[in-house]
């Protein structure tokens, strides 16, 4: 059994006096072996992103320092050691990878140059050297055209693009460990998916170790051989992949395992009602061009072409694409918050297309919203009884008989009635969702959009909201439009999946055909990009 | 960026400049409307310098018997011919005088901005590295008292000190006319009478520079590339200077672009108490002889000055961030 | 909000801004009983150094120091207090409207905002004045003509970042009219920095007034700090006094404005303050 790589001892990191909790970590070990890829699972919270930066030392102190334990790395414990000696450790023996490639990256300065700092800082290769290591690099990680890619800015690269430029950074001096603090969370399905792949080969190839930080369980399924789940600073449980996966042996871990919406659609039969609640016929939207008054003119997107579809009445239909799909377009439209769009929006039968926001008024009940960022979808300054009874109230119902509603509708989202007088920043961000809901649902539409409901909440949370969208539906017989990137979450709530790319349709079918059978090229690369997919639970 | 890309980019803030200029001397003319007596009468100066037959003639020239967007034409046309018009009480040309004038006020602003950005935001740099230290504190201090203590209070207030008790320096004008200095001692004795005028105008910028480079370094240090670089090995002293500096000037450019029309205000405060021989004792000069003509001619040539560097701002911005996209 | 006013009141630089300032405005309100003559009333021998028979000395005519300065902080506060007001309605008006409604008012807007914003401010309030003829109006006109642009641009960065947010969105779905979601959505979230700028803006109000009044267009028959200033200049060297004494009670009027705006801004914006 050879020497681990990096063991961490007895962990414990504090916060500064006016955090919720004492301790960031709160006595956590583990090891690393050489050539594996440990996963670090935890919600948000749990500590493990602290646990990451402490290793080389980075927490924004003097806040948040470490208060007790060992790190041990090459026979030195790195909690005790130097400035000097630390960083002779970052970046050569030690390297990370952060979330966020835009910000992480200087956005004043080329690429190319930011790598070779690695270079100049570490080593004495000369200026020559040094560029043929970073060309290099930026081949191994598949960048296109790396010699002009050298002399970019951080801007005028993808996201995805992005990313890779900081694993070259990281590659850069061949380190030991690299550890990855949520790398792919930030990124399209498609690309995180090809970026794991890249960092799975680069790991095999190198014989680097990786501490893989992450919330995504399809992730630890499809990279890690061996996983930590954390909670609150404390470490639950650990052991090899496949064991945790199939058979969790702390409650925490069979909670949160169980959570992860399955990948094995439900079949939903239900009686096609006559007409459909919503219809839409060839929508059609471009964005910009439009001549500002001094000069320039807008870049133009053609963001929608041509999208026709349908919901049947009492039916739940998933509406997936990544960014730039056109999706969220759709969705304004659908609901009359955009306008300049050609085409017909049918509900229950009546068009509200091209209407304007007068002769909306009396349509919009039928349609409401589920927005996706529970912190910025309820007025901070109102409570929340007048954020649920604002739409019955504008409709003519008196103030009391309002608020009588909006208790009911607390209780009905599994919520108490007396949160009515409560101002949102009381709740936590899947009670926000709830009360998000129970908005949607005052003025008894027909239609209810849900625009990714989920996406913004811890996986536990996520089940219970997704339960709730699920059980009223059926309870209310309403209808949904499910707008997401998640595929798993569409499989787990809805019959019908539409699968978007730049903004057009490109496939159309029941959950179960989709899945099983997926016919345009397009959604075969989403299937196969869901992490984690061959875990099926 | 190429150079073409870039000489399409000054074009086109030429021709934004130029509704800017036009809206100035609109107001310049609305203004004269509101000035008491009909506009010759104004044009021609007070202190009864004009003769009548001066002012019939100037009625006649500036149409004021036409209505009025007529004058408002006839007007715009002289500005832009930078027709000014006359100063009885200086016997001069308005535009004559300006040129005579503008240079040391120019010298005053040029040492001032070098004086305030330069030392400001230097101060503000070693503030930020020595944060939370007794130096940061002290730096932060004086920079938030120079912030509230008024212009004209700080220039007497030196001169107090430094020209009468400690005489060290001369308490005004701008060079010693009896000695006849030439040359290089000319320029000693120039120099020698711009210190405390500049540093009084200097004072309240170098404040405001200090902090918000203190400001915008810590704000900067938070960063998430920050860390990044740390996570590269650099040490402090190289992220500071190669990462977070040249992303924390940006600010203060933008800001120092915007302050220059502040400091030709300055100016007038400054050159009134240290008897500056510049554009603002002009206008100092201007009020007291309600010469409304030369202080609208003043107040027409700052604002093109402002344009002007405004422009020259914005062009060192768009060098120094390449973000930004010059073609749209 | 408790921890709010805990943070504001524990800064102990806003405790201080807080004490000169209540002080001051005391003095203000207080002067026709703590200083019942006329400030321009010539009561005694000139040039009486301070700290003799009258507290702050009299000046080149015999005045007494402490009416002036007495009466000048009613001047002073009353114009500073007045015009801020003024550009701060201007400006939020002007900020919510082109922020809301985006498209040719804002460009419109946006433009009559920058070319305030050029226009040198000083020279064009002391044209204003001079204009105008000094007085009371005319000095508050003047200094609000050129103080509501930076208004103008705070409210409306804040109402556009307020209206990106989904809630705002949720009340057009429920219906809700346009200017009811300006006024009781959005504008109700753009307090903060608002307060913050609209107190700062007071302390450059009274830089303003006083560098007016110090170059003689003042309100006529108002006693003011800075028209003491400029009274006294001529006698800096042998009654220093004149000038020095009425210089240090703005200094320290600004400063303590500066505190507290500053302290406002930390109280509101905890993670900065840890800066």
């Amino acid at each position: 059994m050879s020497e681990p790589v990096l063991r961490i001892e007895a962990l414990q990191v504090a916060l500064p006096a006016w955090s919720d909790r004492p301790l960031a970590v709160d006595g956590v070990s583990l090891s690393i072996e050489r050539n594996e890829i440990l996963c670090v699972v935890g919600e948000s919270g749990s500590g493990k992103s602290v646990m990451a930066k402490s290793i080389l030392g980075l927490l924004p102190a003097p806040h948040v320092r470490v208060t007790g334990g060992r790190i041990v790395f090459d026979g030195r414990n790195l909690l005790e050691a130097g400035e000097d000696e630390l960083r002779a450790v970052r970046g050569g023996r030690i390297s990370m990878i952060f979330q966020e490639p835009m910000v992480a990256l200087n956005p004043l300065m080329k690429v190319g140059r930011q790598i070779d700092e690695v270079f100049s800082v570490h080593t004495d290769f000369n200026a020559q050297r040094r560029r043929e290591r970073v060309v290099e690099l930026f081949r191994d990680v598949q960048l296109p055209d790396p010699e002009s890619i050298v002399g970019s800015y951080p801007h005028e690269l993808s996201g995805g693009q992005r990313q890779r430029v900081m694993i070259a950074m990281s590659l850069a001096l061949e380190p030991s460990l690299i550890i990855a603090d949520e790398p792919t969370t930030a990124l399209d399905v498609t690309t995180q998916a090809q970026i794991l792949s890249l960092l799975k080969e680069l790991q095999r190839k190198h014989g680097t170790a990786i501490l893989f930080i992450t919330h995504d369980f399809g992730v630890v399924a499809e990279i890690a051989d061996r996983v930590v789940v954390m909670r609150h600073g404390k470490l639950i449980e650990a052991g090899a992949t496949q064991a945790v996966l199939r058979e969790p042996r702390e409650d925490y871990t069979k909670a949160l395992v169980s959570a992860v919406p399955s990948l094995r659609p439900r079949h939903l039969a239900g009686p096609r009602a006559p007409a459909p609640v919503l219809e839409i016929k060839a929508l059609d939207k471009t964005y910009g061009g439009r001549a500002s008054l001094f000069g320039g003119r807008g870049r133009e997107v053609h963001a929608v072409k041509q999208v026709s579809l349908e919901v049947p009445r009492g039916h739940s239909l998933a509406l997936v694409g990544e960014s730039g799909s056109g999706k969220s377009t759709l969705a304004r439209c659908i609901v009359g918050l955009e306008s300049g769009y050609s085409g017909e929006i049918l509900l229950d039968g009546e068009n509200i297309a091209g209407l304007t926001r007068k002769q909306l008024k009396p349509y919009r009940h039928l349609v409401q919203m589920v927005f996706q960022d529970p912190f910025a979808s309820l007025n901070p300054r109102n409570r929340v009884g007048d954020i649920i009874a604002l739409g019955p109230i504008l409709r003519g119902t008196r103030k009391a008989d309002a608020w009588e509603r909006a208790r009911e509708l607390l209780g009905l989202v599994g919520l108490q009635p007396d949160a009515v007088s409560r101002y949102p920043h009381e709740f936590s961000g899947g009670q926000r969702q709830r009360i998000g809901i129970a908005r949607a649902l005052a003025v008894e539409p027909r239609l209810i959009l849900a625009d990714e409901p989920v996406s913004a909440l811890d996986v536990s949370v996520q089940k219970q909201v997704l339960d709730l969208l699920d059980e009223l539906r059926q309870r209310l017989n309403l209808s949904m439009l499910f707008i997401t990137h998640d595929l798993r979450v569409a499989a787990h709530v809805c019959e019908t999946i539409v699968v978007m790319c730049r903004g057009e349709i490109v496939e159309r079918g029941s959950t179960a055909e989709i899945f099983a059978n997926p016919q345009h090229e397009y959604t075969r690369q989403l299937l196969e990009s869901v992490p984690g997919k061959q875990w099926d639970h | 960026m190429t150079g073409t890309r870039l000489l399409r980019y000054l074009v086109r803030r030429l021709l934004q400049a130029i509704p800017v200029i036009l809206g100035v001397t609109v107001l310049c003319f609305l203004m004269l409307q509101l000035a008491p007596g009909d506009m010759a009468e104004v044009l021609a100066g007070e202190s009864g310098g004009a003769s009548p037959g001066y002012i019939e003639e100037l009625r006649a020239r500036y149409g004021l018997d036409q209505p009025v967007l007529v004058q408002l034409g006839v007007y715009i046309k002289n500005v832009l011919a930078l027709d000014l018009g006359f100063s009885f009480r200086h016997n001069a040309n308005v535009t004559e005088l300006l040129l005579e004038r503008m240079l040391p006020t120019l010298l005053l602003m040029g040492s001032t901005l070098l004086l305030s950005v330069g030392l400001g935001a230097l101060s503000g740099l070693f503030a930020a590295i020595w944060v939370h230290t007794w130096k940061d504190h002290l730096i932060s201090l004086t920079a938030i008292v120079a912030y509230a203590t008024p212009l004209f209070w700080v220039g007497l207030m030196l001169i107090l000190v430094f020209s009468v008790w400690l005489d060290w320096f001369p308490t005004s004008g701008m060079e010693n006319v009896v000695m006849f200095y030439e040359g290089w001692d000319r320029v000693v004795d120039i120099a020698h009478h711009l210190v405390l005028p500049a540093i009084t105008l200097a004072l309240f910028y170098m404040a405001l520079y200090a902090r918000l480079m203190r400001a915008t370094m810590l704000e900067q240090r938070g960063l998430d590339y920050v860390t990044t670089a740390r996570a590269k090995g650099l040490t402090e002293r190289q992220i500071n200077f190669r990462h977070v500096l040249r992303n924390a000037l940006l600010p203060v450019v933008t800001v120092a672009g915007v302050q220059v029309g502040a400091l030709l205000g300055g100016s007038v405060v400054v050159e009134s108490v240290f008897a500056w021989p510049g554009l603002g004792q002009l206008a100092f000069e201007a009020l007291f002889s309600r010469d409304y003509n030369l202080l609208l001619g003043i107040f027409f040539l700052s604002a093109c000055l402002v344009v002007v560097v405004n422009l020259i701002t914005d062009l060192i911005y768009v060098l120094l961030d390449p973000r930004i996209a010059m073609g749209s | 909000m408790s921890t709010f006013w805990q943070r504001f009141l524990g800064n102990p630089r806003v405790l201080l801004g807080l004490a000169w300032l209540a002080l001051v405005l005391v003095i203000a309100v207080f002067a026709p009983l703590l200083a019942p003559n006329d400030p321009f009333e010539i009561v005694t021998d000139p040039f009486l150094r301070p700290f003799g028979e009258y507290l702050f000395g009299t000046d080149s005519l015999g005045r007494s120091m402490w009416a002036g300065l007495a009466h000048g902080a009613r001047t002073t506060l009353i114009i500073a207090s007045v015009a801020t007001l003024a550009s701060v309605a201007f400006g939020t008006v002007l900020g919510a409207l082109a922020g809301f409604f985006g498209g040719l008012i804002d460009d419109v807007l946006m433009r009559l905002t920058e070319f305030f914003q050029t226009i040198p401010s000083f020279i064009f309030a002391i044209v204003l004045v001079a204009i105008l003829a000094p007085s009371a109006t005319s000095l508050i006109v003047a200094i609000a003509v050129v103080s509501w642009p930076p208004i103008a641009r705070v409210v409306r960065g804040e109402v556009l970042s307020v209206k990106s947010r989904e809630f705002v969105q949720a009340a057009v779905l429920a219906g809700q009219a346009d200017l009811a979601i300006l006024f009781k959505q959005v504008l109700p979230n753009t307090l903060s920095p608002l307060i913050v700028t609209g107190s700062l803006l007071v302390a450059t109000a009274i830089l303003i007034e006083s560098a007016l009044s110090f170059l003689g267009l003042g309100a006529p028959n108002l006693m003011s700090w800075g028209f003491m200033v400029g009274a006294g200049r001529s006698f800096l060297r042998d009654a220093w006094w004149l000038v020095t004494i009425p210089g240090i009670a703005i200094l320290l009027t600004v400063l303590s404005i500066n505190l507290v705006g500053e302290g406002l801004n930390d109280a509101l914006n905890p993670r900065l303050a840890d800066l």
